[in-house]
């Protein structure tokens, strides 16, 4: 008998060991993306930065009966014949959209690079150097203001460039290989679009291109992900070698022109100086006010204090100033003392339910931040819409430039305001999640948040309540976790709604409605 | 993990292995059996802390932490099945504290944790007696804790499955044990669904690593008095190390070497039912652990079902 217990305890843990414990991502298995809906017209839909959708030319490709263009048809062939396994799964991977896929590119670099730096032994803090990017601190520091430019700098470029070549697949009008050659196997899906250029190399060049300014460390790896999409393309039979070619040319070209307005739209300065630093205090003083204080040990400069500067997408610098509520309750007076004891009565009575939620919404260190958190709602549900690449762009974009600006509008304000944590007032206040090396009002999270759910709710109606609900829970999981008064939260969500109402008159006229 | 080893029994076999403090009576981890029909049961306090804790293989402190402690407070038994075969059973309240920066520190119920413990074979070699135990095992939360809020977490929430091959010697009051362990860890789920490690995860769902361990354990044996040096080494079966300045993560590769003492003193004549245990230990090396320096002490008292005059054995008392 005790030789059969034995055997079943052994036995239970070989099942362990043995049982598939591979987890998937969400996104693993998605079918191609199949378009309701081709947008033929979105070439004439309003770019962001191109003044026209043929500022940069592509050249008219050879005729399907060229010499040329059977060769390209020949190597989609050779490839067919000897399909990898590994291609296989490639064609399967960037099928499911080239816009999905190099979002979920850029959400895992955020993550990658969303480490504060390590202290120096004299307890000051390096700051990451594009110059330097290789050396540590790693460049960038991908925190929420960065992650927030950076994906919409990507969104934004890549809209363009697809509004650029759906003008030239309108113009160009050549076919897709599988439609010449009907022995070409479609294994990626068909669709009605022209393939030059092909959309997604346009993607793929744009993307690369973008990374010397975004993740100078990862445009190695980046490459590689180029050549993996475009060899998947050639291979499912969606496009030849020539419509890749003048995709990823025009991708990069209209890179060019978004990488040259990020190098003077004020990010760069944003870090700011210790005399920027020390200003931020005393003009605090001045006012009566407590200064905000970093609560990290050593103490770390404020995050990007001058990110307020930014140059947005939607909001000019007049509009960010305008978008500034009203002061927060002076920091000596018995509304901010209620304030503070509410945190800390918060804090000390948090259910596990409300745990949860400070832990879903935390957006932290290594984590993909609240904008990227945002991307992914917009790309799960976007998803299930059956968009083509074109309007998937758009709708990034809008949404990339809404969290841009609302990074912008809310580091304007936190720094307008300089007002302290709720832990500063009140060091009893122990947190559930890490606190933020920045100022108290306006909440990040609600911001970040309120401004996605009112472009969002505008892109898809039907989701528009569960979207103010994600937001409110989002806000609501900074006063959870003890980091937040509740004020800034409820300003930072009526703030939010404004920026977002920006994109939403953008949205109205671009052409895509 | 980063919190301290001997969270409990089961976190600790699962991750840190060494857990000298709990199950000291009768443990998982040495060559003592229950006869038939006696229950020992008792209960163990544990504080362990650490202020170093190693971020991959870098070593560091950390002044938003400042020590980290975690204590806790076992209860747990031991039944003698027959004289064979025992079952052991505990489970532990546990309380996590950092002494600086802002971090809440977490406290509930953890795991509970069974074992199966058969003596399979006793054996006369030289001047002593050989034994070999056949140990398997397994974990289950009690509560929905936090597992993703590392190093206050107060365990990982994985189920675990443990099998363990101990060989005991002892000749005259001198005793050596070793054992080797393997441990499954099941999937966990976190509160949030996306997650980095060495890639970006868009699930809530985490592959744990399983855990390998062994233990060796030696010293002094008689029947009212067991004083031990211990020495243990576990490690994750892959897993990832902690990025500089990163948060540690659940599925973390968490290795650590240990090194200790632990006694047991039974009391005499008509208390010789109720038993004093405790111990010390210390980590010498880890990975993606913190370097905890712990002790516990605890009591245990023998309930004896069969009526007849008996307590704990060895297989060296026995054959003598």
């Amino acid at each position: 008998m005790n030789r059969h217990i034995f055997l079943l305890a052994l036995g239970s843990i070989l099942m362990i060991a043995a049982c598939n414990k591979n987890v998937s991502d969400r996104t693993a298995g998605l079918p191609p993306l199949a378009p309701a809906n081709e947008d033929l017209n979105a070439g004439s839909w309003r770019p962001i930065l191109l003044s026209r959708p043929d500022t940069f030319a592509v050249a008219t490709p050879a005729a399907t009966n060229s010499p040329l263009y059977v060769a390209d048809l020949n190597e989609i062939k050779g490839y067919q014949t000897h399909l990898t396994s590994d291609q296989q799964g490639q064609i399967a991977y960037w099928s499911a959209g080239g816009v999905l896929r190099w979002n979920e590119v850029m959400r895992e670099l955020v993550a990658k690079y969303n480490l504060a730096p390590y202290q120096n032994t004299d307890g000051s803090y390096p700051t990451p150097s594009s110059a330097n990017p290789f050396a540590y601190p790693f460049f960038p520091f991908s925190n929420p203001p960065y992650a927030a430019r950076a994906f919409a700098y990507i969104s934004a470029a890549q809209y363009d460039a697809l509004v650029a070549c759906w003008y030239y697949k309108a113009k160009f009008n050549r076919p897709a290989p599988y439609t010449v050659d009907p022995t070409i196997k479609a294994m990626a899906g068909k669709t009605g679009l022209a393939s030059y250029p092909s959309e997604g190399a346009v993607l793929a060049g744009v993307s690369a291109e973008m990374m010397q300014l975004l993740f100078p460390d990862e445009i190695g790896n980046v490459q590689q992900k180029l050549q993996q999409q475009e060899m998947a393309l050639m291979a499912s039979g969606a496009a030849t070698r020539s419509d890749i070619t003048a995709g990823e040319a025009l991708g990069r070209q209209v890179a060019e022109m978004f990488i040259a307005r990020a190098r003077g739209d004020n990010a760069g300065k944003a870090v700011g100086t210790p005399a920027d630093w020390a200003k931020f205090v005393t003009t605090a003083q001045a006012a009566n006010q407590v200064p905000w204080l970093s609560l990290e040990a050593p103490a770390r400069p404020p995050m990007l204090p001058l990110f307020g500067k930014v140059k947005g997408f939607l909001c000019d610098s007049a509009a960010i100033v305008s978008l500034r509520p009203g002061p927060p309750p002076s920091t000596s007076s018995d509304e901010m003392k209620s304030q503070t004891s509410a945190a800390l009565k918060t804090i000390q009575n948090a259910t596990r339910e409300q745990m949860k939620i400070v832990q879903f919404w935390a957006d932290g260190i290594g984590t993909y931040t609240p904008p990227g958190h945002w991307n992914a709602i917009a790309a799960e549900d976007f998803v299930k819409q059956n968009w083509s690449e074109v309007r998937w762009a758009r709708n990034m974009a809008l949404l990339n430039m809404t969290e841009m600006d609302a990074a912008i509008s809310c580091w304007d304000i936190k720094y307008f305001y300089f007002n302290p944590r709720p832990t500063q007032l009140d060091p009893s206040i122990k947190t559930l999640t890490g606190i933020p090396n920045f100022p108290s009002y306006v909440s990040g999270h609600s911001m970040f948040s309120g401004a996605a759910a009112t472009i969002l709710g505008h892109i898809l109606p039907s989701r528009a309540s569960a979207y103010e609900a994600m937001a409110q829970e989002a806000a609501n999981s900074r006063i959870y976790a003890g980091i937040h008064y509740t004020l800034d939260c409820t300003v930072g969500l009526q703030v939010a709604q404004n920026v977002g109402n920006y994109a939403v008159k953008r949205a109205q006229i671009d052409g895509a409605e | 993990m980063l919190n301290s080893k001997k969270v409990a029994f089961s976190v600790a076999l699962a991750l840190l292995v060494a857990a000298p403090a709990v199950l000291k009576a009768q443990t998982d981890e040495d060559g003592i059996m229950m006869d038939k029909k006696n229950l020992c049961i008792g209960a163990t306090y544990m504080h362990g802390s650490w202020d170093h804790y190693w971020e991959g293989t870098f070593k560091r402190n950390n002044q938003n932490l400042g020590t980290v402690s975690t204590q806790s407070v076992m209860v747990m038994g031991t039944y003698g099945i027959t004289r064979k075969l025992n079952f052991i059973a505990g489970a532990p309240y546990v309380w996590t504290h950092a002494t600086a920066g802002t971090l809440h520190g977490q406290h509930g119920v953890q795991d509970l944790s069974a074992w199966l413990k058969w003596d399979a074979l006793d054996l006369n070699v030289g001047k002593g007696v050989l034994s070999i135990y056949f140990l398997g095992g397994g974990s289950l939360p009690l509560t929905n804790y936090i597992a993703d809020f590392l190093p206050l977490s107060i365990g990982l929430q994985s189920k675990t499955l443990s099998g363990r091959l101990l060989v005991d010697y002892q000749a005259g009051n001198f005793f050596a044990t070793a054992s080797g362990t393997y441990t499954g860890r099941s999937n966990i789920i976190i509160d949030r669904n996306s997650y980095y490690t060495t890639s970006l995860h868009l699930t809530d769902k985490v592959d744990m690593p399983d855990m390998a361990s062994y233990n060796v354990r030696a010293g002094y044996r008689s029947n009212w008095l067991i004083a031990e040096a211990v020495f243990t080494q576990a490690f994750t079966v892959g897993g990832f190390d902690i990025r500089k300045n990163d948060m540690p993560f659940p599925s973390n590769k968490m290795n650590s070497t240990m090194a200790g003492i632990d006694f047991k003193y039974t009391l005499p004549k008509k208390w010789n039912a109720l038993s004093i245990v405790g111990g010390g230990m210390y980590t010498l090396a880890g990975r993606n652990v913190g370097q905890s320096t712990s002790w516990d002490l605890g009591a245990f008292y023998v309930l004896d079902f069969s009526h007849k005059r008996s307590k704990a054995h060895t297989s060296a008392s026995e054959k003598k």
